[in-house]
């Protein structure tokens, strides 16, 4: 089993803190690999716009570098800042990692007057066509995002090991969230994309557990005609993946995301205000329902966070912290060493039909019931 | 030599060697009582008196060298419409265990006679291909264990119900909800559905014996089962009641029982499950229903409007209709508007390889509420054997093709497509049918197992019996005989109904449980599926293994 680890604070702070939080868990993992985001990014040596999109992924040759440039200055990309990190590289298992890629871009001066909807798209599909040409080249570009204030990292090894390798604890950068998890895929082939967190367009998920229902889920969405729903090296990317679905392309308010996956029963929907809307909703949206057992912990542009369980709930995760400040964990281990100075009575475990919001601004934990009114338009 | 007068000798001229089931019949058991030849319900048993010499050597010349004994015995005639069924009937009602019928091992002549006054061979019930079927190989090999424990079937909670009706897309779905507008109508259902089987195929005694199952396991079970009619109605009392919620209504291309159906529509307590479209089906493809004098009583003609004891062969083809097109704008939006679009309509179609242009059709209409496709396994009363035998399409690859092309289009949530056509043939019903759904279907239908499981069909893949066409039902199933439907308790029946529904739900339960599914049925989980065969293997896009 996985371990994840997730925390959300008014002040940056250094990932290598919640790489901590994972050690104190390292009992419940196999720590074969490191999956890691941020948002909400502060660098030392450079100041950033957080319109900015930032490029996350590995160049494994230096053709692929060249590559790689080639595609962001022909789409228009101004590479602002490239952060190099203080790599030590006999700290490193894999050897083919020319370039951890990390970069600031200022997007073409054209797209100024493009929608939002359209600049998001053009994010994803100058992500997808670099992921393409690293697929093209026998895997010698793997890029996680391009996004503005989202950084990624993926890499196999042990997760604190590669937190260091990295130079993480050196504090050149600092964020408002981090999420993370402890292992590389185990299911299916290991790729470096299998890692979790997975994003989509600002949306991010992890998850702990295995969602049996995967290839049904997988074959409704590859069938959407969305670019960017491909991928699917792990089951788990799938959760991803739904929530964007929800959120941007349904645009139905996050609490919704848990109708969807884990429906209420028929009983229950009968007592529910909304049964009606719901019914019909998971109706339609059926081939969405996951089967866990699972721990989904996303990130939202907005930089709200959120924890859900699957229906039957069968694997672990616990919420804690204070004002301004909260961590999710697999284990509460894992809560106490991110927020050590919190009052221990008010963590939370949710139950089948939690959502757990942590909105943007930080101040409170928000604890939604499945069996509450849905905040949507009144005629549903 | 002897002269050719005295044998039996002219081109048809059998044996009891020459039959599909011969009678073995031991005198030195037999009472004599006579049922056996009384319950055949093809008069081939008949009780004779024969003589035998019995020799005995005399010296004397003034006695005769033998005499001559008198006994009664039984008897199987050769003549070709009086052959032996292998219904098994006389061993049945035999006080003694003196008769049963016992399968030629050799492959019979009788079948290249059995075409007199040339009429080609006919018969109900079954293709009779003995052996494993495809569906009973396909085993379910993803276990879930160390990476995700697998469920307790009977502990957890499962959901298994699936969805009969067209299902918006989810965009749609919110934007019509928020303005208020028409929602297609959608049935949860159990997805073991009881196929089409007419009330004229079938006994009243049948029918009813279903329909009690059928209600008692929605209203006291809580598993939505629900029953098809065949073609010819239902009746009346059924369409006004509440019961009536539990039935889905076929339409075909005779529209038997239809005038009867319409009557009643202001009168429904509530809707019909459904509306079926048929037109066509796994076991005769290009036939319509074939209901043969025999089995048209008073009660039968009078739903079906017609005079009593005539044939009634549908026509092969809804006479009103040109095209798929046509067909799906004028029938199914027809009958949705029949009931104010409250009740969904969808076709059925025999196993075919073009079973993907219809779905196409569907796709595009946004009435259409399902697809069922029957394979050449199906069952019927009554068909031509070259029909049973040798034309159609199995259904397992014609499943997964349709639900692969709804993949790719992404609609495989829209328009569920059932399948029907030897499920459960051998008696492995709950694995044929999540062999069927992990391949994509939403449902199945099945006829002939719900026969043989819940009112003791005779049936076999071994040709046995398979006279459902002639109205002799030996257990009274398909007659409309009183002297033989009154064979078959309904009560009994109904209780078999309950008895076999929980044994489906419990194995549902124990094949989803160790695969880690509990949530909703595990539709299209084909990373599910193996077989034992390459081929296969890569026609339904499953694994081989070994």
């Amino acid at each position: 089993m996985c371990r994840l680890a997730m925390k959300t604070a008014s002040k940056p702070f250094s990932p290598f803190s919640v790489l901590e939080a994972m050690e104190a868990m390292q009992e419940g993992y196999d720590g074969s690999g490191l999956g890691l985001l941020l948002r909400g990014l502060e660098f030392a040596e450079y100041k950033y716009n957080a319109k900015d999109p930032i490029l996350s992924g590995i160049a494994h040759s230096e053709a692929a570098l060249a590559r790689l440039n080639k595609i962001m200055i022909e789409a228009g990309f101004e590479l602002k800042y490239d952060h190099e990190f203080d790599v030590k590289r006999q700290m490193i298992e894999a050897k083919d990692r020319f370039k951890y890629i990390l970069r600031v871009y200022k997007q073409s001066a054209t797209w100024a007057s493009l929608s939002a909807e359209e600049v998001e798209n053009r994010l994803m599909l100058t992500r997808l066509a670099l992921r393409k040409d690293g697929e093209a080249h026998g895997q010698d570009l793997t890029v996680f995002s391009l996004w503005p204030d989202v950084a990624m990292i993926k890499e196999v090894g042990w997760p604190l090991g590669v937190g260091q390798a990295l130079g993480l604890d050196s504090g050149r950068i600092t964020s408002r969230i981090c999420m993370a998890q402890g292992r590389q895929n185990t299911n299916y082939g290991i790729n470096l994309y299998a890692c979790h967190p997975f994003f989509i367009q600002g949306v991010a998920t992890m998850t702990n557990g295995e969602n049996t229902a995967f290839i049904p889920i997988k074959d409704w969405l590859s069938g959407r005609g969305f670019p960017g729903y491909i991928g699917y090296q792990s089951d788990s990317e799938v959760f991803a993946h739904i929530l964007h679905y929800v959120t941007k392309q349904l645009k139905l308010p996050l609490e919704t995301y848990k109708h969807v996956i884990t429906p209420l029963k028929n009983e229950e929907l009968a007592a529910h205000p909304q049964g009606d809307f719901l019914r019909g909703l998971r109706d339609a949206c059926r081939r969405l329902i996951i089967d866990g057992p699972n721990a989904v912990i996303g990130t939202l542009p907005d930089e709200t966070s959120m924890l859900v369980m699957d229906a039957k709930k069968m694997r672990p995760a616990t919420v804690g912290g204070k004002p301004g400040e909260w961590a999710i964990a697999s284990e509460m281990c894992g809560v106490d060493a991110m927020i050590p100075d919190r009052d221990r009575s008010k963590d939370f475990q949710p139950m089948r039909e939690h959502t757990v919001i942590i909105p943007p601004d930080r101040q409170e934990l928000q604890i939604w019931s499945q069996f509450d009114h849905l905040p949507i338009h009144q005629a549903a | 030599m002897v002269s050719v007068r005295s044998l039996a000798n002219t081109p048809s001229s059998l044996t009891p060697n020459d039959l599909p089931w011969i009678i073995e019949h031991r005198e030195d058991r037999c009472t004599l009582c006579g049922k056996c030849a009384a319950v055949c319900p093809v008069n081939t048993l008949k009780l004779a008196y024969m003589r035998k010499r019995m020799p005995h050597l005399v010296l004397a010349a003034t006695e005769r060298g033998s005499s001559y004994k008198t006994f009664v015995g039984i008897r199987q005639s050769t003549e070709v419409s009086k052959r032996c069924i292998g219904c098994g009937s006389c061993a049945m009602v035999c006080p003694n265990e003196a008769i049963h019928p016992v399968q030629n091992g050799e492959r019979d002549r009788f079948r290249f006679v059995n075409s007199q006054q040339g009429e080609p061979a006919k018969r109900g019930g079954r293709r009779n291909v003995p052996g494993a079927s495809l569906l009973d190989r396909i085993i379910f090999d993803r276990i879930s264990m160390l990476t995700d424990p697998a469920l307790d079937a009977g502990r957890h909670e499962f959901s298994c119900n699936t969805l009969l009706g067209r299902v918006l897309p989810p965009e749609e779905y919110v934007r019509r909800k928020l303005a208020g507008e028409w929602i297609p109508p959608v049935r949860e259902i159990f997805p073991f559905v009881i196929g089409s089987m007419s009330f004229g195929a079938l006994s009243p005694n049948m029918w009813l014996g279903l329909l009690q199952g059928v209600a008692y396991c929605n209203e006291v079970l809580g598993i939505p089962v629900v029953m098809a009619t065949g073609e010819g109605g239902c009746p009346p009392w059924v369409l006004r009641s509440p019961f009536l919620k539990y039935i889905i209504l076929q339409i075909a291309s005779g529209y038997f029982g239809w005038d009867e159906i319409i009557r009643a529509i202001p009168e429904m307590q509530c809707d019909p499950a459904a509306i079926e479209i048929k037109y066509g089906q796994g076991a005769k493809p290009g036939d319509g229903g074939l209901l043969m004098w025999f089995k048209v009583s008073k009660l039968i003609a009078r739903l079906r409007g017609v005079p009593e004891g005539v044939d009634l062969p549908s026509p092969p083809v809804h006479q009103t209709l040109y095209s798929i097109e046509e067909s799906v704008m004028k029938m199914i939006q027809t009958m949705s508007m029949a009931w104010n679009f409250r009740v969904p309509v969808y076709p059925k179609i025999s196993g075919s390889t073009s079973a993907k242009s219809v779905l196409n059709n569907l796709v595009r209409n946004p009435y259409a509420g399902a697809l069922m496709i029957d394979g050449i396994d199906g069952g019927t009363g009554a068909a031509y054997n070259i029909s049973m035998d040798a034309t159609g399409h199995p259904i397992a690859a014609n499943v997964r093709e349709c639900y692969l092309d709804l993949c790719a289009q992404g609609k495989q949530n829209e328009i569920p497509i059932f399948a029907a056509g030897g499920v459960g043939k051998n008696g492995n019903v709950t694995q044929n049918g999540m062999a069927l759904i992990m391949l994509g279907a939403s449902g199945v239908h099945m006829g002939k197992f719900i026969m043989q499981s819940a009112a003791g069909c005779l049936g076999t893949e071994s040709n046995r019996c398979n006279v459902c066409n002639i109205g002799l039902c030996p257990k009274g199933i398909t007659s409309q005989n009183p002297k033989l439907y009154r064979r078959l308790d309904p009560d009994q029946v109904a209780q078999r109904v309950v008895e076999t529904f929980m044994s489906i739900r419990t194995e549902v339960k124990k094949v989803m449980a160790p695969l880690g599914r509990s949530q909703s049925l595990p539709i299209g989980m084909s990373d599910a599926l193996g077989i034992d065969d390459k081929d296969v293997a890569e026609r339904l896009n499953i694994r081989y293994v070994c």
